[in-house]
């Protein structure tokens, strides 16, 4: 690396920043809408099997990345079930990893918030002539504290992710390169005011985006 | 027919136990109903049943002469009935929004009549205030002018003023005797409270143990009741 702003990583800053952020991004959205939905079935139903479903989400929520990331990438490889998507080493590789990795959290967090309100709420909701839509809406606008508090802690543990993001998107540069893969490559190579500074850009990110979905929970 | 509810032979279990065993009774329309009894003789559970909150274990739940059918009941008729429940749970959000929550479910203009409705149970200066910062009596108070808002033809009160100042018990008192002269709308009272059934009702009724054991006039279940059991919970005799 040449100098503070002179080497290949700088070139390349503003692309690694933007596919970080996209990544992160399409994943939190994807574990989103199919977690808070999912979650609050399960807080509010009593189907066969919720003890099972509820035993698997706590275990994925402590689920290590790096074996999301080996599973994904066998999922993905030329002669794994989904090699044909071609997806290996692509970002949409590492969106799937991203995405079963913060599911279980945004899953498991609604469930528990929106089984944290006051049972008779959902009753006077309904005497109040909500339909079980509407209800739903109401309940999880109750839970909304917990509901994205699973949503910043799904996006804090993808964020700074690298295990599988690395494993599945190889880190190739102005390709699959996020923040977290160029510290490990710069740290690799010594280069460590480079890989302190990219530190701090994805530490002041996941800090606004905090920030951001802080004014979301006390404003919804 | 004059009836609102009428129930035949309803039975309520839950595990096997029998909670609510009513072979018989009718609310009319317009009127005051009072039905009283001691804690866990049966009458919030009848509250539920009258809301289509649940469906009888057995017998038929009449509603305006049709058959109910517990939540899948017809979503017009289920908005035409509503509760006030003794614990109110309130949304986060303020006064305001909480009273027209009512209006916004069912795809209505929120106007003039939250403000109007909120003067009437004395909270205008507190519209913008969060609902659950209230004291107990306030609550109630917003819970009362929710329910009230969309104009529901039954107003089911589940001991609506329970450990609630006197101030706050004549205000409610008033404004459900106010609604049910002014819109004809029925109201059915739960509560354990003689002297307040005395005071608001057309009609009264003792529960216990499930069972409807006496229904008359006021005037009359309290003057001159027919059965003893009713006579010793008048009285305050009765032991439970």
């Amino acid at each position: 690396m040449n100098g503070l702003l002179g080497g290949e990583i700088w070139a390349d800053l503003l692309p690694i920043i933007s596919l970080s952020l996209r990544v992160t991004g399409t994943a939190l959205a994807l574990c989103t809408v199919s977690g808070v939905p999912l979650g609050a079935i399960l807080g509010l139903t009593r189907i066969p099997g919720r003890r099972l479903v509820t035993a698997i989400l706590y275990t994925g929520m402590g689920l290590p990345p790096v074996v999301v990331g080996l599973f994904v990438y066998l999922l993905l490889s030329r002669s794994g079930p989904l090699g044909s998507l071609g997806w290996l080493f692509t970002p949409r590789a590492m969106v799937l990893a991203q995405t079963i990795i913060s599911f279980p959290l945004v899953t498991g967090l609604t469930m528990a918030a929106v089984q944290s309100v006051d049972p008779s709420f959902r009753q006077q909701m309904r005497s109040l002539g909500a339909t079980r839509l509407q209800e739903i809406w109401a309940l999880l606008r109750e839970a909304r504290l917990g509901v994205v508090a699973g949503i910043i802690a799904a996006f804090g543990s993808i964020i700074s992710e690298v295990g599988a993001v690395m494993l599945v998107g190889g880190n190739i540069a102005g390709k699959t390169r996020v923040l977290t893969t160029a510290i490990v490559l710069n740290t690799r190579q010594g280069e460590f005011m480079p890989a302190i500074i990219l530190g701090v850009i994805l530490l002041a990110l996941a800090f606004l985006a905090n920030v951001a979905l802080l004014r979301l929970q006390g404003r919804t | 027919m004059s009836y609102a509810f009428r129930l035949e032979s309803v039975r309520q279990r839950y595990t096997g136990r029998t909670v609510l065993d009513l072979d018989e009774l009718e609310v009319r329309r317009g009127e005051i109903l009072a039905l009283v009894g001691p804690s866990g003789s049966g009458k919030s559970t009848l509250l539920r049943l009258l809301n289509f909150l649940e469906q009888p274990t057995e017998g038929t739940l009449y509603y305006e002469g049709r058959a109910a059918d517990g939540e899948r009941t017809p979503l017009a008729l289920r908005r035409q009935v509503t509760t006030v429940f003794q614990q109110t749970a309130l949304q986060k959000a303020s006064v305001r929004a909480n009273v027209a929550y009512g209006l916004r479910l069912r795809g209505l203009r929120v106007d003039g009549q939250v403000e109007g409705l909120l003067e009437t149970v004395g909270l205008s200066k507190l519209a913008g205030a969060p609902a659950r910062q209230l004291s107990g009596g306030e609550k109630q108070r917003v819970a009362l002018a929710r329910a009230l808002i969309f104009r529901p033809r039954v107003l089911l009160l589940d001991e609506p003023t329970a450990n609630l100042d006197p101030y706050n018990v004549g205000l409610i008192e008033e404004i459900v005797r106010t609604e049910n002269r002014d819109n004809a709308t029925t109201v059915v009272l739960v509560t354990h409270n003689v002297f307040q059934a005395h005071r608001l009702a057309h009609r009264t009724g003792l529960i216990l143990n499930g069972r409807l054991v006496e229904l008359a006039d006021t005037a009359v279940f309290f003057g001159s009741p027919a059965d003893p059991r009713t006579a010793a919970f008048v009285s305050g005799e009765m032991v439970y």
